[in-house]
């Protein structure tokens, strides 16, 4: 039994609801690819976790992050010790780097970021975080115009050098060009590598715009891990890169379940309660 | 009207399971905040066990390393000392450490694992300022039974070189003796008495 | 009054512990006037029996402060407020703090949801006419409440110092700085410093901790003192106090212990559950409840490309943004937000229907009001996204971007839906009230 103000109110609601859609379509850049990490793979996070101690922190700190929270995927203190601390600090201290922020920020033109929380903060409406880390790992091409030799389709002229190229070999980027849409988007879906698509309106000459469609696409080089495996590599790291960011997210939504069972039964005897005393009101 | 019987009887029920249930719930919700008042991880990273290298301590000498913000005596004893641990024996008031201030290992007569190597808090058991290393040398200052120890200059208890309290300070039981345990000949670790790595 | 006016009250209950308990109450109660409390405020202050939905969210609205007090003390527990260690603070609580990563949830989720009840609170006034007399003074006390809010939630927002936090804060005290003469130095005087910096984030965790909440506290109290002075408003808009059976209570009110208490308590186990639901699988509510830009430490010399106030601002933001600079100044805009918000104090006089409730007004008033939620929640959503997000039209109107168009229709409606009032709701056709209330 709605009351009529409430259905008034829902309809009014349902009408805004309407043009929301409409701000879909302005949302521009690069179509990103969804990751396909799996938090419950314990296996994936220690290897993640392996690569990134190996790779990452030479540069990137992860500042907020205690070696002995790696407990977490299943590793004993002396294995965190053995095998992931370098720096020969005590398990219980956070992943801290040695590089000085202004040495850092001459070297690559801006300091690596803090990469605790880096899954969080990438997160927008194209897709998760680790969805944007995921395809940023797999996007980097050699580029003889940028200082480090290298670029990234989804981060233009990024600082970052490529870390991971011995793994992945010198990837490098192909340009294709269509004069249709359907064309491009048709070979967009088809392309097997990361690929953007992008719309660009050349002069034509004689004072005539014409629309061209560019598809780039990354070609894998020849590094020690096949595309396959390279692939596999960034997931294992992105999927360790989300827990990072958020460790108690598995144990939150375990202790979700309860409290709402919990809050479930109570509502079932508030319920009743007030039934039983509501009765004698008419 | 037997309707209110029966009315009261099941609102009562129902407060009583709705009370119960809410309780419940209340209670578990205070868990996470009551628990996020226990010691941190960064708490327990700076309470972590500390390492000390006894390699350099000479014989009659004492080392002090710092243990969750306390001082901790790591002394290495000569046979005199040890002796005059034996002689303090009726000058102390609790010489078989009956008051649990130590780990089990260390509920002998010289409170330690290896008799030369003492490792003690240096806390008075008094009001917790540090006592001063009083060698047997030190009769002059400390009398004639003085066979060596600790003596606190706060209020003045004094301790022998096993951390016994001596009779008649105001310190009331013996100096703590922290968990600790050897690795090798020449590493102690402070903090930590498990076995294995 | 003076003691020896108060009658003795019996207090008698069944139980084990009846003695002792009684004789401590009756003892306090000599003392205090605890009793008489329970009985003004809640065994025996008569409420209509015909609340129905929009009736929960006054006391969800403190349930929820008591969450937000309760979870800002643990949280000050740890939460450092400095500018060096604030966001670290934050991740410390999160991850090294045990059950920090709950409270922190709780509290961020709970400022959403504050809004959320309170805005829905807001609205069952506008729809029954809870504003007019006798209960104006209700009216002005919640809208200071509101105000308040607003006041705590800016604060509080600075406090995690991410790059959303920062830049937002300067973004709104720059909006002083566009006071005309006394603006710049208004600015350096609210953040202590040249730009928001350690000191602003220092005075705006004195704010959000102990000044607001204090302020707020009062306000509540003084809210609630003033509604039971009048008595409640209910759906059907009539005084129930018109009709008293012979005993004096209304006809039509129950007291709201046990009815009440009861049917909140309902209210407050199905709130918990979508809350719940929020805080523990979407706490960052899809980047509204906690923005994926504050994951980033505050950057002074770091821009983010687009800054958003939280979505509880933004339909005022909107408006903000809709008015265009005037004599070189940002300031007809500043004002014409600050008037949107402080214009509500005014219904009480702006609404001239002769009935209370939209049950009985006529149909211009119930278009008026539709249309009005209609554009808060359009001004709302446009005020999350860049002023490009629906493109542009034509040339045919200066190439001018949709959303800013439209932005500005709805501020225009927005101003009229109070403006005319005295005048449609003075010609409105209405309906004859009941004279009893109904369901």
């Amino acid at each position: 039994m709605v009351s009529p103000s409430v259905k008034r109110f829902m309809r009014g609601l349902a009408l805004a609801a309407l043009l929301i859609p409409a701000a879909v379509q302005a949302n521009e850049g690069m179509r990103l690819q969804s990751a396909p990490i799996n938090s419950h793979d314990v296996a994936s996070l220690q290897n993640g976790a392996k690569l990134f101690v190996n790779y990452c922190l030479n540069c990137h700190s992860a500042g907020y992050m205690r070696y002995n929270r790696l407990q977490d995927l299943g590793l004993t203190e002396q294995q965190i010790r053995d095998n992931l601390i370098f720096t020969g600090v005590k398990v219980g201290e956070l992943m801290k780097v040695a590089m000085d922020k202004k040495d850092a920020k001459e070297w690559f033109g801006a300091p690596p970021p803090d990469l605790t929380v880096i899954t969080r903060s990438r997160s927008s409406g194209a897709g998760s975080g680790a969805d944007w880390v995921y395809n940023y790992l797999r996007g980097f091409y050699r580029d003889s115009s940028r200082p480090t030799g290298w670029n990234n389709l989804v981060f233009e002229n990024v600082g970052m050098p490529h870390v991971l190229w011995q793994l992945s070999g010198q990837n490098t980027l192909e340009k294709k060009e269509f004069g249709r849409h359907e064309e491009a988007e048709a070979a967009f879906i088809a392309s097997k590598t990361l690929s953007r698509l992008e719309k660009v309106n050349a002069d034509g000459g004689n004072g005539k715009t014409s629309t061209r469609y560019v598809l780039s696409s990354i070609v894998p080089g020849r590094g020690t891990l096949s595309s396959v495996e390279y692939d596999k590599a960034v997931v294992d790291l992105v999927n360790y890169l989300d827990y990072m960011g958020e460790p108690a997210r598995l144990q939150r939504r375990q202790i979700g379940i309860y409290a709402l069972l919990a809050l479930g039964l109570l509502f079932i005897f508030a319920f009743a309660l007030k039934k039983a005393y509501w009765k004698d009101v008419h | 009207m037997s309707d209110q019987e029966v009315d009261k009887g099941k609102r009562g029920f129902l407060i009583g399971a709705t009370g119960v249930v809410g309780g419940i719930a209340a209670a578990a919700t205070a868990v996470p905040f009551a628990g996020s008042m226990l010691p941190s991880e960064r708490a327990k990273a700076a309470g972590a066990p500390v390492e000390a290298d006894i390699s350099q301590l000479a014989p009659g000498e004492m080392q002090i390393v710092e243990w969750r913000g306390k001082p901790v005596w790591i002394v290495n004893r000569t046979k005199e000392m040890l002796e005059g641990i034996k002689k303090s024996d009726g000058q102390v008031s609790d010489p078989k450490s009956e008051v649990p201030l130590q780990p089990e290992y260390a509920k002998n007569e010289y409170r330690s694992i290896r008799p030369e190597i003492a490792v003690i808090e240096g806390v008075c058991s008094h009001l917790g300022c540090s006592p001063q290393f009083k060698s047997v040398e030190a009769k002059g200052e400390m009398g004639a039974e003085w066979n060596g120890g600790f003596f606190c200059p706060c209020h003045g208890s004094k301790f022998d070189f096993a951390g016994r309290v001596f009779s008649g300070s105001p310190a009331p039981v013996n100096l703590k003796v922290p968990p600790y345990k050897f690795v090798g000949d020449n590493k102690v670790i402070i903090g930590d008495d498990s076995k294995g790595a | 009054m003076a003691a020896a006016d108060k009658q003795p009250v019996t207090i008698t209950s069944a139980g084990p512990l009846n003695g002792v308990a009684s004789g401590l109450l009756t003892w306090v109660d000599q003392r205090f006037p605890l009793m008489s409390m329970w009985r003004d405020h809640l065994s025996e202050y008569y409420a209509p029996k015909n609340f129905n939905f929009w009736y929960f969210f006054g006391a969800l609205s403190l349930f929820v402060l008591v969450l937000q007090i309760t979870t800002g003390i643990f949280l000050t527990m740890n939460y450092k407020p400095d500018a060096t260690q604030a966001f670290a603070s934050v991740e410390y609580i999160m991850r090294d703090v045990w059950g920090g990563w709950f409270i922190r949830y709780m509290h961020s989720t709970g400022a959403s949801a504050f809004f959320i009840c309170v805005y829905l609170h807001m609205f069952r006034g506008l729809m029954y006419g809870s504003y007019r007399k006798p209960r104006e003074l209700i009216w002005i006390f919640g809208m200071l409440i509101y105000l308040c809010l607003m006041a705590e939630a800016f604060f509080g927002y600075l406090l995690p110092w991410g790059q959303m936090s920062y830049w937002g804060a300067q973004v709104i005290v720059n909006l002083f700085g566009s006071v005309p003469f006394i603006g710049e130095d208004l600015s350096v005087w609210i953040r202590g410093d040249y730009v928001v910096s350690d000191a602003t984030l220092n005075r705006f965790f004195a704010f959000h901790v102990i000044a607001v909440p204090l302020v707020l506290l009062g306000l509540v109290a003084a809210h609630i003192l003033a509604l039971h002075e009048v008595g409640s408003n209910n759906p059907d808009g009539v005084e129930i106090k018109a009709h008293k059976d012979a005993a004096g209570h209304p006809l039509d009110g129950i007291p709201f212990h046990p009815y009440y208490t009861v049917k909140d308590l309902m209210g407050v186990s199905v709130f918990l559950i979508v809350f719940s639901i929020i805080m523990f699988f979407m706490p960052e509510g899809g980047g509204y409840f906690l923005e994926y830009n504050n994951f980033i430490p505050a950057d002074p010399l770091k821009t983010p490309p687009h800054i958003a106030p939280v979505w509880y601002f933004t339909p005022f933001y909107s408006i903000l943004r809709a008015v265009p600079p005037m004599f070189n100044s940002q300031f007809p805009g500043v004002i014409a937000m600050g008037v949107s918000t402080l214009i509500f104090f005014l219904l009480p006089w702006l609404d001239r229907s002769p009935v209370k409730s939209i049950r009985y007004k006529g149909p211009l008033f119930r278009a008026a009001l539709t249309t009005f939620v209609i554009v808060f929640l359009i001004l709302g959503y446009l005020g999350t996204e860049p002023t490009n997000v629906w493109g542009q039209f034509g040339a045919w109107l200066g190439n001018a971007d949709r959303a800013t168009v439209v932005a500005r229709i709805g501020t225009a409606i927005y101003f009229l839906f109070f403006l005319l009032m005295p005048w449609y709701s003075k010609i409105d056709k209405c309906k004859p009230e009941p004279g009893r209330v109904t369901w």
